[in-house]
């Protein structure tokens, strides 16, 4: 048996109620260090909610989930040092120059002046965007805002890094180059977990699961899941499983 | 115009699905209302006073026990002598003091004009003043009283008549100051935020590429908020006659035709701030800084325009508030009717129209 | 204490970036200190008076010249007609109307009483009865000589004298009044709205959320965010005690570092009551509405404009609560009687806690989760 710490992510169902609506409903799954874990699902199954109580902005309902070798609900602080953390609307501040938004992340995770200095000039090289160093990130398109997102979040070294749909509304070769990052991240040791709404993506993933209305519906790897479905890509698992007349909320939904 | 009401509808629809600010707009007023009427008051009473009166004879008592017994005076404590007057006025004990010559009685029986001392604390003039005219005119009572048969035959019989306010009572004069500015601040915040919010969202750029023309985006703008605005105009009337007694003595369709007017303009004056501004924070700091303020000073709502330096007797003009503050006091209170405001009434037609046409403009341009 | 620094940093940044804000902080409490100290002038000195004259004897004469000669009154008009007098009052271009009836100086002269009628509007209750007491003072005065002139020897004078000391503001000038309380009014207003809507602007934008999921610590942000308007608030403060002191030529009495000191210990508290309505609203629409009404209230019941005793017992009981009153006294107290520490001290004690009260529930209530 191993224990709940060589996973980096390690969910014992894990619950989340709002009122009478069950938005999680007592998901479980671990994910494996250095993975990219692909975390799938339709508008509304859940996905959001799932992040938000791994990433300690959420409190958990009930149920157990241990992120980086800390407890979310015990020591969300801690699990907070530990992870990066993107989300699907843009939120670095628009009024602050691209090499403020990256020095006031850094200085918050407690970096040292030396190591944000070092850290800024790798990362703008890496970025290409040295010369924008000095531009208000409001000023950047919504590609370039997202790669700088992503490394800003990436900023500490997380053990593990959360991306809610990064990708959404970039154009298709930015959206290459941030693949591109996340692989190098993922070969330097980073854990990756992902959100997306492109299929195509998920092919990209280590592993993938597919939540319908807040539970777990499939996890495995995406060649495995093609096969056990008899599909040829990802997209038809996913349009399988999301239109899943298996569940009761499923069946309402096609009978309407 | 169908256009129009599904746009009009929609504002509605914001409008009602917030009732957190819907209750703040309506319940705020009321609030407000019932707690600045009943306590601001520009009367001065309870004032604490110190005395300082080291023969305590039978006169200094008698006329400290009649200062002491109407409402205007409390007794602070006595004093052993002026020197500790200071100490109380610098720890804010006091407003006035009272001191009392050594043997005032003796000095008086004899006929040797005793002298009575008023220290007031003049950083409040007008309180300085006040205070210092009652204890006077008690004093005077008093001393005149202990003669009788010494009086003059004859002699001047005023007879006053206080018009419109026979008690004198401040709610008279706050509750229409106060349903103007209310009225004032909630429209033009309202509506500069409404609109501003939109810019903020981006939804007024949908709105532009809409067929609706830019009149018909601001009037539907404003429509519902003059429903709003109508209804706390009339709860805080209702709130001003049943709990205040405040009298409606002039004609009551001509009142609300003046608050419709009054809020059509500072709506108006909401809209064009928003079309200058972008975001909702600078739109309600200048809702507030530009027009809290002044609205609430320059108006003559607290102070009279009278007093006030020339050049600022013409800035007042300016503001929309301090016209409708007397049309309101003259139909309320003096009962008047069209023939005594319609020039204040043209003013703020002409306001109210300089307003729109500039915000139509503002949309325009925008739309180039 | 490091990161602290990087939130402040951010802070003084995106305040410096937003123009507009800039504008309506500093400049904006500078006008409005110009103006409204010029404006907020209580003082009765200008009562507009319709004189009917019916007698046209040299004492009716000699009465209104009294009033001529009297700085408080300007005679706008003159008639013989009750039905002019009634209606420059309806036009408000006349306070008060003065009827001398036919027959005052034979009625005097015989020994009789002789009426004289006042008309007072009276809508403004205070200057309706101030303006009486004036106009009746003068008419009694008048009375007075008039008979000692006729009867000599008889005592109609007082038989006391009074004399009246104005202590702290000798020249009785109402802007060295005013113009401490509305500096203020203008810092807290400032103070209010910047810190009121500041945590909501962020939770509106996004932004927060990004820095939720940082290990950064709920009293670091709350005080990263406190300063700056901390920092803003004393440069107008500065500013408008500058104006007070060049532009009304107001003399500080007192020690002006001990309204420095009073000052950060207000600031904290309101700001921390900004902060907190921040954290308890969805939008800067609701932060702004009730930050308005919690302004409101705070202004007009300060005892700035309307005098706190006055006031019913419970509504005195709610100005306990109420910051901006101890503010205002402590600015009378320290800068225009110069008042000191010890005659201060309740108001520094309530401060500090009122502090404490609004910055731990503002920490408090900032949830980083939901």
């Amino acid at each position: 048996m191993r224990e709940q710490n060589d996973y980096i992510v390690y969910v014992k169902d894990l619950t989340k109620v709002f009122g009478d609506f069950v938005a999680v409903d007592k998901i479980n799954f671990r994910v494996e260090k250095g993975e990219i874990f692909g975390f799938l699902g339709a508008n509304g199954a859940g996905k959001t909610t799932a992040i938000k109580m791994l990433t300690g902005l959420l409190a958990p309902t009930s149920g157990e989930a241990v992120v980086a070798g800390f407890d979310v609900r015990r020591e969300p602080e801690k699990v907070k040092y530990n992870i990066g953390y993107m989300s699907q609307k843009f939120s670095l501040y628009d009024d602050l120059k691209v090499s403020e938004n990256i020095r006031l992340y850094a200085g918050i995770y407690g970096l040292s002046r030396k190591e944000i200095k070092r850290k800024s000039k790798a990362l703008l090289e890496e970025l290409n965007m040295v010369a924008l160093r000095d531009k208000l990130v409001g000023e950047l398109p919504l590609g370039w805002k997202q790669k700088l997102a992503f490394a800003v979040a990436m900023i500490h070294e997380p053990a593990v890094v959360f991306l809610d749909e990064p990708t959404s509304g970039v154009d298709p070769i930015t959206r290459r180059q941030f693949w591109e990052m996340i692989y190098k991240a993922s070969v330097a040791g980073t854990t990756i977990f992902i959100t997306t709404h492109y299929l195509d993506e998920a092919e990209y993933c280590t592993r993938v699961s597919i939540m319908v209305d807040g539970v777990i519906e499939a996890l495995d790897t995406p060649k495995n899941l093609r096969l056990k479905y008899g599909a040829d890509n990802m997209q038809e698992v996913f349009v399988l499983l999301a239109r899943g007349e298996h569940t009761l909320q499923g069946k309402i939904k096609k009978e309407k | 115009m169908n256009a129009l009401l599904a746009f009009i509808k929609k504002e509605f629809l914001h409008i009602f699905r917030d009732p957190r600010s819907l209750l703040i707009i309506v319940g705020m007023p009321i609030v407000q209302i019932i707690l600045f009427g009943f306590a601001i008051t520009n009367e001065i009473t309870e004032a604490h006073i110190a005395v300082v009166d080291p023969s305590r004879d039978e006169h200094t008592t008698a006329l400290t026990r009649k200062i002491l017994s109407g409402k205007y005076f409390i007794l602070d404590e006595y004093l052993p002598s002026e020197k500790q007057l200071e100490q109380s006025f610098l720890k804010g004990k006091i407003k006035v003091g009272l001191v009392f010559e050594p043997g005032f009685s003796q000095k008086l029986e004899r006929g040797e004009h005793p002298q009575i001392q008023i220290v007031t604390d003049a950083t409040d003039p007008n309180t300085a003043t006040t205070l210092y005219n009652y204890i006077r005119a008690i004093t005077a009572d008093y001393a005149l009283a202990l003669h009788p048969s010494k009086a003059t035959p004859g002699g001047i019989d005023i007879r006053t008549r206080m018009l419109y306010n026979a008690q004198l009572k401040g709610v008279y004069f706050f509750v229409p100051g106060l349903i103007t500015i209310i009225l004032m601040l909630i429209s033009a915040m309202m509506s500069s935020i409404s609109l501003t919010r939109e810019k903020e969202k981006g939804t007024m750029e949908i709105l532009l590429v809409s067929p609706l023309k830019p009149v018909m985006v601001i009037i539907g703008k404003v429509i519902p908020y003059v429903f709003l605005s109508l209804l706390n105009g009339t709860v805080i009337l209702l709130l001003g006659v049943y709990v205040f007694h405040v009298p409606i003595r002039g004609d009551l369709v001509l009142l609300f035709g003046e608050i419709i007017l009054f809020i059509i303009t500072s709506l108006s004056l909401g809209i064009l701030i928003s079309t200058k501004v972008e975001t909702q924070q600078v739109a309600l700091l200048i809702s507030l800084m530009a027009l809290m303020l002044p609205t609430i000073i320059l108006s003559g709502f607290i102070f009279p325009i009278e007093n006030m330096p020339l050049p600022l007797q013409m800035i007042s003009n300016a503001i929309p508030a301090k016209w409708f503050i007397i049309i309101i006091k003259n139909i309320m209170l003096k009962g008047v009717g069209m023939a005594y405001i319609w020039k204040q009434t043209l003013v703020l037609t002409g306001m109210a129209l300089f307003f729109i046409v500039a915000s139509v403009k503002n949309y325009k341009t925008r739309l180039e | 204490m490091g990161t602290i620094s990087y939130i402040l940093q951010k802070e003084f940044l995106q305040i410096r970036r937003n123009k507009m804000i800039i504008v309506m902080i500093i400049l904006m409490p500078i006008i409005q200190l110009i103006i409204l100290g010029n404006a907020a002038d209580y003082e009765m000195k200008h009562i507009n008076l319709h004189v009917i004259d019916r007698d046209l004897s040299t004492t009716s004469r000699t009465l209104v010249s009294k009033f001529r000669a009297s700085s408080y009154f300007s005679i706008v008009n003159s008639s013989f007609d009750a039905e002019v007098a009634d209606r420059d009052i309806r036009n408000d271009a006349a306070d008060l109307i003065m009827e001398i009836p036919h027959g005052l100086e034979r009625d005097l002269m015989r020994g009789e009483q002789a009426p004289i009628s006042l008309r007072v509007n009276a809508i403004n209750g205070v200057k309706g009865g101030l303006a009486n007491a004036y106009t009746t003072q003068i008419i009694q005065d008048f009375n007075g000589e008039w008979l000692s002139d006729r009867y000599p020897g008889r005592a109609v004078v007082l038989p006391v004298g009074i004399a009246w000391s104005n202590w702290f503001n000798p020249g009785m000038n109402y802007a060295t009044f005013m113009v401490p309380g509305i500096l203020v009014l203008l810092i807290t207003i400032v103070g209010v709205f910047l810190s009121g809507i500041n945590i909501v602007r962020e939770k509106e934008m996004g932004t927060i959320e990004q820095i939720n999921v940082t290990p950064i610590k709920k009293s670091q942000f709350i005080v990263g965010k406190l300063f700056p308007f901390l920092v803003i608030a004393l440069v107008e403060l500065t500013l408008g005690l500058g104006i007070g002191r060049v532009i009304f030529g107001i003399h500080y009495v007192g020690n002006v570092g001990l309204i420095y000191l009073f000052s950060i210990v207000y600031l904290i508290a309101i700001l921390g009551l900004g902060l907190l309505v921040s954290t308890i609203t969805e939008t800067q629409q609701q932060a702004m509405f009730i930050a308005w009404f919690i302004l409101m209230v705070f202004i007009l019941m300060s005892g700035l404009f309307t005098p706190i005793e006055s006031m019913p017992r419970w509504a005195q009981i709610i100005t306990d609560f109420n910051p901006v009153k101890y503010f205002v006294e402590v600015m009378r107290m320290v800068l225009l009687k110069g008042s000191g520490m010890s005659d201060i001290s309740r108001h520094f004690g309530i401060m500090a806690l009122f502090g404490l009260v609004t910055n731990t529930l503002a920490v408090w209530n900032y949830r980083k989760r939901v």
